[in-house]
């Protein structure tokens, strides 16, 4: 890694993310695609709470993971504060790799 | 910006708080992992005063302990990163209407202030969301990559106590409530099956973008009205 390399990634990066918001300054834009552009970050967002519960790499994120985010998801359906969402779900996983299920 | 701070409550303060812990112990690992891997103790955290994006810094920094050239790492890295395009056009309003909330808000658009902004229904709420969020991950993420960095591999793997799992569950406590949406639902769990069965053959970051094809299934649905 090189200092070249980190603004190289830095800049584009920063355009990836000042784009989004100067484009929608400039469009104008209907309710119905605001409604398509808000499902749009909810997809991507659910699908990357999806890939990093099931996934390590490209292979099988092994068994620890996925039920430490379940016990979580569970527990965030029956209105759970927040805070005890995330605790549950790394103390679930964290209890499970210390009796061996990875 | 004043009203915008006087809108936040403790509830969402105690949230935010909650994530940047999460935050910050992924920043201590990220800093000993990259001085583990040879780098000077100030690159790292230059790159996440400037990047401010964990996923694609680990994933660079991967690349080149792996043996791979810093462009492949930069590409890695971008690529991972694509995804913020539209989560700015999704949740661009927020920011604020000045040039400088603007320019200064676009680097603090990153997953977990995307989805605190989408959780909350009034709008000013989504404001103080995105900036407290914003602004608490940006110094607890940089703060510990400084820590991590100079105390160096000594710090143990932050996934023995189940912090992968963290991260997650807290995206998917945000989007439950837009997923009551039956649309967006539909939409959301079909783009996350497109995802994963494209993860073993593409490379990170792209399977996501695939999970825009979920979208499919609302073009076809009425658009339900929203509040």
């Amino acid at each position: 890694m090189t200092l070249t390399a980190v603004l190289v990634l830095a800049a584009g990066t920063y355009a990836f993310r000042l784009a989004g918001p100067l484009l929608r300054d400039r469009l104008t834009l209907s309710d119905r695609v605001k409604l398509l552009m808000t499902t749009s970050a909810t997809v991507l967002l659910f699908a990357l709470m999806a890939t990093s519960t099931l996934t390590k790499g490209q292979g099988f994120a092994g068994l620890a993971l996925p039920i430490g985010v379940l016990v979580g998801g569970v527990a965030a359906w029956s209105k759970a504060p927040f805070v005890v969402v995330v605790v549950l779900a790394a103390v679930t996983t964290a209890c499970l790799r210390l009796v061996g299920v990875s | 910006m004043r009203s915008t701070w006087r809108t936040l409550d403790a509830e969402l303060l105690r949230d935010v708080a909650a994530v940047a812990a999460g935050a910050a112990v992924s920043g201590a690992s990220f800093g000993a992992i990259s001085t583990g891997a040879g780098l000077p103790w100030w690159l790292p955290v230059v790159m996440s005063l400037l990047v401010f994006a964990g996923g694609s810094q680990f994933m660079a920094v991967g690349v080149v302990a792996a043996g791979g050239s810093p462009a492949a790492a930069v590409l890695a890295g971008l690529l991972l990163n694509v995804r913020h395009l539209p989560f700015g056009l999704a949740v661009g309003h927020v920011l604020g209407q000045g040039l400088l909330q603007r320019l200064v808000g676009s680097h603090l658009l990153i997953d977990e202030t995307t989805a605190f902004a989408l959780a909350q229904s009034d709008p000013r709420k989504a404001k103080a969301a995105y900036w407290s969020c914003g602004v608490a991950l940006f110094i607890a993420w940089n703060v510990a990559v400084v820590a991590g960095a100079l105390i160096g591999r000594n710090i143990g793997d932050p996934n023995a106590f189940g912090l992968d799992a963290a991260f997650p569950a807290a995206l998917l406590a945000l989007l439950l409530p837009a997923l009551k949406d039956k649309a967006t639902r539909h939409a959301a769990l079909l783009g996350a099956a497109i995802a994963l069965a494209a993860t073993p053959f593409l490379p990170a970051g792209v399977p996501v973008l695939f999970a825009l094809g979920g979208l499919l299934v609302t073009a076809r649905a009425r658009p339900e009205v929203k509040a």
